[in-house]
């Protein structure tokens, strides 16, 4: 396929480079990724990762603020940022005639970002509208993301709350954003990728006279955010004010994303089986044939997968009635799993996640965006963007007992339930 | 470890460095398309686009009723269609589909019956065949019915407690009254009352390939493609033409209703006004102005309420079309103490838009991001189906994406500011807020506020 072709080098700084030619489209991708997520936010800080996120588009040595927007879109492009646990990307997509544009826009911010009060104020404000918009003033908001880690882990980086705490955010001063710059945005703590219609040759010149004089900074060391893993059942209940119908969570751990990637994916395949399609597991159980819940979801990841390293989350998430009980729901689920655990699945179920996964890939691969950012943080989680490329292959050997093996390491004696119960609802 | 202040962190020796100019541009390669109407009167556009071994699917139904219980029985319809056949039960649509890396949807609105889906190219036959089933031998058994039926109605219950949804619902009624098209949701105890002989009726009677159209996108060859969904929906056919929307009447400027929502931390603030089509000749200029005003990030009300005054997360106006018309939609969330101020904002840049038209960067910036993100948003096979998706309705096809680079590339800035002065007049738009009354005491302050 075009495009799987990788260059990869490091400049003299440290800042590890990968580009990706595919000319199908006169439009290139420019992403760097920063190897700090908010699991890495001091403790009193919360939210600070996302909110220093939104900082870096507030203007650098050359750029006036606003200029970082006007340009990538006046260029015809696009852009944006994101935060996840343990890594925070930003990126663009423009016609291919931007491209020294977007290396030259992120290489000023990453270089000598103009970080001022009355800007930190005023993304303060705008993250706190987020917050409301996101979690504060609809149902289910922060389900499961911000809710559950705090029921299942019991360390701060794992179990806080990713947006923050109002008062937390508001109590960030320049001090705070210039230890964080100074520690984490580091050109050695960093990726940067190209992808789309690009020369390599001229592209590597770019990059060197943009990014060559970024200032070298060691990269930090990076914690293990390891913990034991449960030792029991551990519950908790949330009251949405909003929320119409109860929901419920689960929690579980999974095997290391990075260092037991087969046992990783093995959970990939199993949270398919379980309620991808109507012919899945939970869809037939719980939706269908009983019925039990409106929506179930089984995931890899509290956004995905390969968003973090270990520890990383399988969650199990319903919306149900109140007239059903959550120990019904639960012992369903329980129920399933055992299945699975004892009886390995058909290869005729695997054939079906393999190939609607296959499908997924290629879908999301056409994006260039996304192709761009998977890239960027397969190198940057896995020191090997080609494993992008790789995934439908591991994806297809996965076996039926692995599947089996990776139910049977969903135990109810090792696990977080969440209960969300609505507050009476909108009236 | 001692670290470096703010101020010493944005600057270095060297000094503000300049913007390096744009590079050549290389133009997207044509497509290879076929755009034809089946002797069943449905029109089918496939389009080559090998970028991955994929096959995207599209397809519109004109789905318009105007009974009481319309949009209850076609909600359940939408649930049901891919629920199962004469030929194959639930679990056998869903299997047969996912062997091929398959997926397939079907979702309803008071215009349109749509169903979209994909599968790897490979598996092209397959698709064709599951979704023709469903087009000529949904059996919607009692079963599957009183099944969705009931998640229906608790679904329903999850959207009203949306903010976003009591917000369109508000908006919607206030701009139309009781037209078909404010039925988005249908009423749960409605659809509670939905029985599989209804939906059997709906689905003879208005499941029609008649005024429809088929977009298929992908690692295709359009022939073959063409020739293929002939053969595979020749037992769909009907005399009769799919069902259009009556008419819309023309949304007219007024006072904003408030509407209370106790408890909100949060306000919903939403205008429209009345626009045009996109095949009228002031559309292209109307786009423009659009976008300045409040269409992408660096327009001038995201500029103001977000980045000068952090007022919203979020603020946005778009264009909604339907089949025969157009609107303007402004629309912003704000905190409760800020919310007053917000829509005075919005209003004072709607009549700034007229007094001050765009200046020259703004009409390049505009131009510029117009060309561009059309550019990315069909270089990927899904962008592309949907594009044509929503365009095919309109009469449009591949043609008109084709061109419209060039008709934005014509528009001039006084014919931007035409548009500014035609269209974003603040006197046109009326709208709605959502909020909690007893923390917005300055909203009647500003006039044009009723209850």
């Amino acid at each position: 396929m075009p495009g799987n072709e990788l260059t990869r080098f490091t400049l003299p700084n440290g800042l590890r480079v990968v580009l990706a030619p595919d000319p199908t489209a006169p439009v290139v991708g420019v992403s760097v990724h920063y190897d700090v997520g908010f699991r890495s936010e001091p403790e009193g800080r919360t939210g600070f990762a996302h909110l220093f996120e939104h900082l870096m588009f507030q203007g650098s040595e050359s750029l006036e603020k606003l200029a970082h927007f006007r340009h990538v879109q006046s260029s015809g492009g696009t852009f944006n940022g994101s935060t996840h646990p343990d890594y925070t990307d930003y990126f663009e997509v423009l016609p291919s005639a931007g491209l020294e544009r977007a290396l030259f826009l992120e290489a000023d911010r990453m270089r000598a970002p103009k970080i001022t009060a009355e800007n930190l104020a005023n993304q303060i404000d705008v993250v706190k509208e987020e917050i409301r918009l996101n979690v504060l003033n609809r149902p289910y908001g922060g389900f499961p993301w911000i809710l559950l880690p705090p029921v299942l882990y019991q360390t701060f980086p794992n179990a806080h709350n990713g947006y923050g705490d109002f008062t937390e955010l508001e109590s960030a001063n320049l001090d705070d954003c210039a230890q964080f710059f100074d520690t984490y945005y580091a050109p050695a703590n960093a990726v940067l990728t190209v992808a789309g219609d690009l020369d390599v040759e001229r592209t590597r010149d770019l990059i060197d006279r943009h990014f060559g004089d970024v200032p070298a900074r060691s990269a930090p060391d990076r914690p293990s955010f390891g913990e034991p893993r449960p030792a029991g059942q551990l519950e908790s209940e949330h009251v949405d004010p909003h929320a119409p119908l109860p929901a419920l969570a689960i929690g579980y751990r999974m095997p290391d994303p990075i260092a037991e990637l087969d046992g990783y994916l093995a959970n990939l395949v199993l949270a398919s089986v379980l309620t991808e399609g109507d012919a899945s597991r939970l869809q037939q159980r719980l939706v269908l044939r009983e019925p039990l819940v409106t929506d179930v979801n089984a995931a890899c990841g509290l956004f995905g997968p390969f968003e973090a390293r270990d520890p990383d989350t399988f969650t199990i998430t319903a919306v149900h009635s109140p007239d059903v009980t959550q120990d019904r729901v639960l012992a369903a689920v329980d129920d399933e799993l055992e299945k699975l655990a004892t009886t390995a699945p058909s290869d005729q179920e695997l054939a079906k996640v393999v190939a609607r996964w296959v499908a997924g890939l290629h879908r999301e691969h056409d994006r260039l965006v996304s192709r761009t950012l998977a890239l960027g943080s397969f190198e940057l989680l896995y020191g090997d963007p080609g494993l992008v490329y790789q995934l439908t292959d591991r994806l297809s050997a996965v076996t039926p007992d692995a599947v089996s093996a990776a139910a049977k390491g969903l135990r109810p004696d090792s696990r977080a339930v969440l209960i969300v119960s609505p507050a009476g609802g909108e009236k | 470890m001692t670290f470096r202040t703010a101020a010493e962190i944005g600057r270095t020796e060297k000094g503000p460095r300049p913007l390096p100019e744009l590079g050549d541009q290389r133009s997207a390669t044509g497509l290879t398309s076929v755009d034809t109407v089946l002797d069943n009167g449905l029109r089918v556009i496939a389009v080559h686009q090998p970028t991955v071994p994929m096959a995207e699917v599209r397809l519109r139904i004109p789905f318009a009723g105007t009974d009481r219980r319309h949009s209850a029985i076609a909600e359940v319809l939408a649930a049901t269609i891919l629920t199962g056949t004469q030929r194959r039960d639930r679990v056998a649509m869903d299997t047969d589909l996912a062997l091929v890396g398959g997926e397939l949807g079907a979702g309803v609105d008071p215009e349109r019956l749509a169903m979209g889906g994909n599968a790897l190219a490979s598996g092209l036959d397959t698709l064709l065949d599951v979704l023709a089933d469903a087009l000529t031998g949904a059996a919607y058994r009692d079963e599957e019915v009183e099944g969705e039926r009931a998640r229906l109605v608790e679904r329903i219950a999850v959207a009203r407690s949306q903010p976003s949804v009591i917000a369109r619902e508000a908006l919607q009624r206030h701009r139309y009254g009781d037209h078909p098209f404010t039925r988005e949701t249908p009423e749960a105890a409605d659809v509670a009352t939905v029985t599989a002989d209804e939906v059997r009726a709906m689905h003879r009677e208005s499941v029609l390939p008649r005024g429809s159209v088929l977009v298929f996108v992908g690692d295709i060859a359009p022939d073959t493609v063409i020739a293929k969904i002939g053969a595979a929906l020749a037992g769909w056919s009907s005399d009769k033409s799919a069902v259009e929307l009556p008419d819309l009447p023309d949304v007219v400027g007024g006072d904003v209703l408030f509407v209370p929502r106790p408890g909100a931390v949060q306000s919903q603030l939403r205008l429209s006004a009345q626009a045009i089509r996109r095949t009228d000749p002031r559309y292209p200029a109307l786009q423009l102005a659009n976008l300045t005003y409040g269409g992408f990030f660096s327009s001038r009300l995201v500029e103001n309420i977000r980045e000068d005054k952090g007022y919203t997360y979020h603020a946005r106006s778009s264009l909604e079309f339907t089949v025969r018309g157009a609107t303007l939609l402004v629309d912003a969330d704000t905190a409760s103490e800020v919310t007053a101020p917000a829509l005075l904002e919005m209003r004072y840049e709607l009549g700034r838009l007229g007094a001050v038209p765009p200046t020259a960067e703004e009409v390049d910036t505009v131009r510029q991001y117009a060309i561009g993100s059309l550019l990315i948003s069909t270089a990927s096979q899904t962008g592309l189906a949907s594009q044509l998706a929503a365009l095919a309705p309109l009469g449009l096809g591949t043609d008109w994406l084709v061109e419209h680079p060039d008709r934005l590339a014509q528009v001039t800035a006084e014919q931007i500011a035409e548009a500014a002065r035609e269209f974003f007049s603040p006197t046109r738009f009326t709208g709605v807020v959502v909020g909690d009354g007893a923390q917005l005491p300055a909203l009647r302050s500003l006039g044009g506020v009723v209850e």
